[in-house]
């Protein structure tokens, strides 16, 4: 029959894709079923104002796995990644603090606010190197049960231990601060200058509901050093033709190896069968069979919405009703007449192909995240800027711009009124904030898109608009992710797995979840 | 002491690094930005303006113009219709490279040849018998190249009076520049689409400042030696003394390359004219050469493996390396790696390489020496195809 596959992907984002480029690279006949017209799901490139491209949610590509693109042979298949090499950071007072890829260029920079600073600079980039590179192992593995007594899951415990005892005393110590700190407290350890603690502990609360005082924040820094430990193969840029150029990449290479791909095919619910899953029926009636069926939505939409949760045993439907998907962050999208001036450094030089953040003190983002807390979006938010055109000129009419911003906070649910009616008032709270580093910015506009939590919830149906499909925080990572006992990309029903980032390890434009479900699904083979 | 090109004080006006390379007596920009990688994009992505003045550049006129010409290149100048230009080394007596460059067929009896290296005595002596004359127009033309998929937008923005979808790969035409005239070829070194113009030196400034005007809003952007020499290894073009020696400067025979030990077999045309040292060659396609030259690829995997035995992610580095390397199959040297590179964009370490020709097919593994923290090690090697990046706007003709 026509409608019968080894394996059916619920979801068209890039993990999805990456999932069924592995299944059917290794021989699957292998579906997969997008809702939207587009395939990317977070990373999508969308022309939403004519001749206008737009990164629509995710901007920066910075750990995609090396292991996939060659895999994969997304090089073939259309992906190029540029560089994006600095980070400014505006200040009210018309300083401002510019980090490049010139060392020296950096460290006169910092030493204008600090030579303490300046040197600690490179020190702090040395010992987050050895961090992520103790973290990256488990990027690249599959978390092992730690409640299983099962030898395979010790000997994998046994070598976890083992390869942490192996970066040595000094770092391990170091390590269990950043699993601990706050972004804030770890990086007042090394910086005195108040922007710069600002500026660094903003990657430290991206995509979470914390502040950058807030305990446990300190780890999501070394993220952002993750992609130096591949060296010069580091995925750490811009795509050529926005995010959604790496998705269409990975489709690509999916289809090559004889994935079917449909888009508008809305997956209403698993099929099932004794407790294993038997295909899935799309929300027009359709159906499709297989005895692998794989989700890569969020785990709400996993186990509650596609699954019956009442063939799922108690703990776990409580533990993902309890799993955190509070969504905190916006994005707008602006398309520009031409490129604004940065009041603190004017002209189109090199600090405007990087990123510009709007992260003048610490205090200033911890009362931006106070005004979250109870309910209120930001006034003063933290932007994190870039210009995909600058970058990319092809985003854009030749002279013409695109602008990011990724705002924080927006909480997704707002004490008075709702996002329907708070969306453009949000909208101005960012130009305005806008317009204090970029003076001519409002006439500059001619189109801007405001994306609040439940816009980002109801477009690419991420359960409360958190933009790593769950929490990054302690509680749920690694063999806690998502719920604990089900981390291993399989699930109570047989046939039925996870390959989102909601699975181990989470977030972010890696394909990793994607990948590493795909070899477990290898693994457990056909049946 | 090198001295300033044509362009010179526009270039040195960008040049944030103040890094120059003497090219040929000429100051050239190694990089512009501190980060040259930016350099490159710009030509793969957008476009990137190169000064090449430097190039050596002669015009051979006359009643024997074109007999002259055939008698000093490998190739058929009969092939060759005024308008059209020809890529092509030329060879001693014994079928042996001198030098490489391109020949623009202005008129009929009317030649521009580039070259790497002085060649006005080469070319006038062997024009013994010949009514023709040949001029040493180095000096007086300035040549700038504009490279990258939106060279073609930018460029027409500039030349109003000739349209650029219709010159095909290899071709060349007079135009205006505003009131300014020059010869638009469309040639380069970097495997992308991309123009070469040719411009009497005196309005050099004037031609880099109209386009720098009409490219900001492409991304146009100056581009230095370091990024030109990872496109020009991506696109599998040789460079002398760097990849082959010419016959001018070896000491010894094992240093001369024919051309078709330099995988330009394709650029002898045996059935046309005759030409210096086609006698050697036909011999030598006869026998088969003895070496080939191929390009390389050394998989990823092995120099995390080498690498990560030191506990460290590969270090290659970021610009074209010109030292070169042995490569080895088993304990038997068999050729050696003259240029290689990390090329961003294909995320792969890439090499060219002259090779034994016994071990010259595509997929053959050879062994390739890599420094590992000061101790020497192989990486496996694979003879793969060139060139190794190949976009499908290079030659297009209408769109890109
Ligand atoms: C605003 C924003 C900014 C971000 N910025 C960055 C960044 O700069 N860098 C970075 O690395 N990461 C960023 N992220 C995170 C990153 O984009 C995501 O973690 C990642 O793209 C998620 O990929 P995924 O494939 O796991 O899930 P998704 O991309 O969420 O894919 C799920 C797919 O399933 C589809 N779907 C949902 N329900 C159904 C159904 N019933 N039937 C069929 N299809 C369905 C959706 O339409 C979607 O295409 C950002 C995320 C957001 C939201």
């Amino acid at each position: 029959m026509a409608n019968n596959y080894d394996a059916i992907i619920v979801g068209g984002g890039h993990n999805g894709l990456v999932n069924a480029a592995y299944l059917a690279r290794a021989g699957w006949k292998v579906l997969v079923l997008e809702q939207r017209h587009v395939l990317g799901g977070a990373a999508v490139t969308e022309e939403v104002f004519p001749g206008f491209k737009f990164s629509v949610f995710s901007y920066v590509v910075s750990l995609l796995r090396p292991e996939i693109i060659r895999d994969l042979k997304l090089v073939k298949h259309g992906l190029t990644i540029l560089p994006l090499e600095s980070t400014i950071t505006p200040l009210p007072d018309g300083d401002y603090i510019y980090r490049g890829a010139d060392p020296h260029e950096t460290f006169r920079n910092l030493s204008r606010f600090s030579t303490r600073d300046a040197e600690a600079y490179r020190e702090y980039g040395h010992a987050m190197y050895h961090m992520a590179k103790a973290v990256k192992y488990i990027l690249g593995i599959r978390p092992p049960d730690p409640t299983s007594l099962h030898p395979r899951e010790l000997l994998q415990l046994l070598k976890l231990g083992r390869h942490f005892l192996s970066i040595g005393e000094e770092h391990l110590y170091t390590l269990v601060k950043l699993m601990t700190m706050s972004s804030a407290d770890f990086l007042e350890e090394w910086f005195e200058t108040d922007p710069l603690v600002a500026t660094l502990s903003a990657s430290g609360i991206i995509g979470t509901f914390l502040g950058p005082r807030s305990p446990g924040s300190a780890y999501v820094l070394l993220h952002h050093y993750m992609g130096e430990i591949d060296g010069v193969f580091r995925a750490w840029g811009f795509a050529r033709g926005g995010t959604g150029a790496i998705s269409e990449s990975i489709a690509n290479s999916a289809r090559a190896f004889g994935a079917e791909i449909r888009t508008e095919a809305r997956v209403a619910k698993l099929l099932t069968n004794n407790g294993r899953a038997t295909g899935i029926v799309l929300e027009n009636g359709d159906e499709y069979r297989a005895d692998v069926v794989v989700s890569s939505l969020d785990p709400k939409l996993t186990f509650l919405k596609l699954a019956d949760p009442d063939e799922l045993p108690r703990e776990l439907v409580e533990d993902i009703l309890g799993f955190d998907t509070y969504g905190s962050s916006g994005k707008v999208n602006l398309a520009l007449d031409s490129l604004p001036e940065l009041a603190a450094l004017p002209g189109g030089g090199a600090h405007m192909r990087g990123a510009i953040s709007i992260s003048p003190s610490v205090d200033y983002i911890e009362r931006a995240y106070d005004q979250a807390k109870y309910g209120q979006f930001s006034e003063k938010p933290y932007i994190d800027i870039i210009f995909p055109s600058m970058i990319d000129p092809s985003m854009a009419p030749p002279g013409q711009h695109v602008m990011s911003c990724f705002v924080q906070y927006a909480p997704y649910q707002l004490a008075t009124g709702d996002w329907d009616g708070q969306r453009e008032a949000f909208g101005d709270a960012v130009v305005n904030t806008l317009a204090e580093y970029f003076p001519s910015i409002k006439e500059r506009i001619l189109h801007r898109q405001v994306l609040s939590p439940w816009d980002i919830e109801r477009s690419i149906g991420l359960s409360g608009g958190n933009i790593f499909q769950g929490e990054l925080s302690l509680s749920q990572l690694f063999f806690l992710r998502p719920a604990p006992g089900w981390t291993q990309y399989r699930t109570p029903i047989e046939g039925y797995y996870q390959c989102g980032s909601a699975v181990h390890p989470g977030g972010g434009i890696t394909g990793a979840p994607g990948r590493l479900a795909a070899l477990q699904i290898l693994k457990d083979g056909k049946r | 002491m090198p001295i300033p090109t044509a362009f010179h004080s526009r270039a040195a006006a960008l040049c944030q690094t103040q890094e120059w390379r003497d090219w040929s007596g000429y100051l050239s920009a190694i990089s512009y930005q501190p980060s040259h990688e930016f350099e490159y994009y710009a030509v793969r992505n957008a476009a990137g303006l190169i000064d090449v003045s430097p190039l050596y550049k002669y015009e051979i006129s006359g009643p024997d113009a074109s007999r002259l010409v055939d008698r000093i290149i490998t190739r058929d100048v009969s092939q060759c219709a005024v308008g059209q230009v020809l890529y092509t080394p030329w060879c001693d007596e014994n079928g042996k490279v001198i030098d490489d460059g391109t020949v623009t067929r202005l008129e009929a009896q009317r030649f521009r040849i580039t070259a790497a290296d002085p060649s006005l005595r080469w070319f006038q002596d062997s024009g013994f018998g010949l009514d023709t004359e040949v001029r040493d127009v180095s000096r007086e033309l300035a040549a700038l190249a504009i490279q990258g998929p939106s060279s073609r937008a930018v460029l027409q923005a500039c030349l109003k009076e000739i349209d650029l979808d219709r010159l095909p790969y290899y071709h060349a035409a007079e135009a205006k520049l505003g009131e300014i005239p020059l010869t638009v070829t469309r040639t380069g070194y970097t495997g992308d689409l991309g123009y070469e113009l040719w411009i009497a030196a005196e309005h050099a400034e004037m031609v880099w400042d109209r386009l720098m005007e009409a490219g900001a809003g492409y991304g146009l952007q100056p581009v230095g030696l370091a990024a030109l020499d990872m496109l020009r290894v991506e696109a599998g073009l040789l460079l002398i003394d760097v990849d082959y020696s010419s016959v001018r400067s070896a000491h010894i025979e094992s240093q001369t390359s024919s051309p078709y030990e330099l995988g330009l077999g394709w650029a002898v045309d045996l059935e046309g004219a005759d030409f210096v040292g086609k006698r050697a060659l036909l011999g030598e396609k006869e026998r088969g050469a003895p070496r080939s030259f191929v390009g390389l690829r050394v998989p990823w995997a092995d120099l995390e493996r080498l690498f990560g035995a030191m506990d460290l992610p590969p270090q290659v580095a970021g610009r074209a390396s010109r030292s070169a390397l042995p490569l080895y199959v088993g304990r038997r040297h068999v050729g050696q790696a003259t240029s290689m590179l990390f090329s961003p964009i294909l995320k792969e370490y890439i090499a060219l390489a002259t090779v034994d020709s016994r071990y010259a097919r595509r997929g053959q593994t050879l062994e390739i020496e890599i420094t590992v923290e000061y101790k020497r090690q192989r990486a496996n090697a694979t003879v793969s195809k060139l060139p190794f990046y190949n976009p499908p706007w290079k030659k297009a003709v209408v769109g890109g």
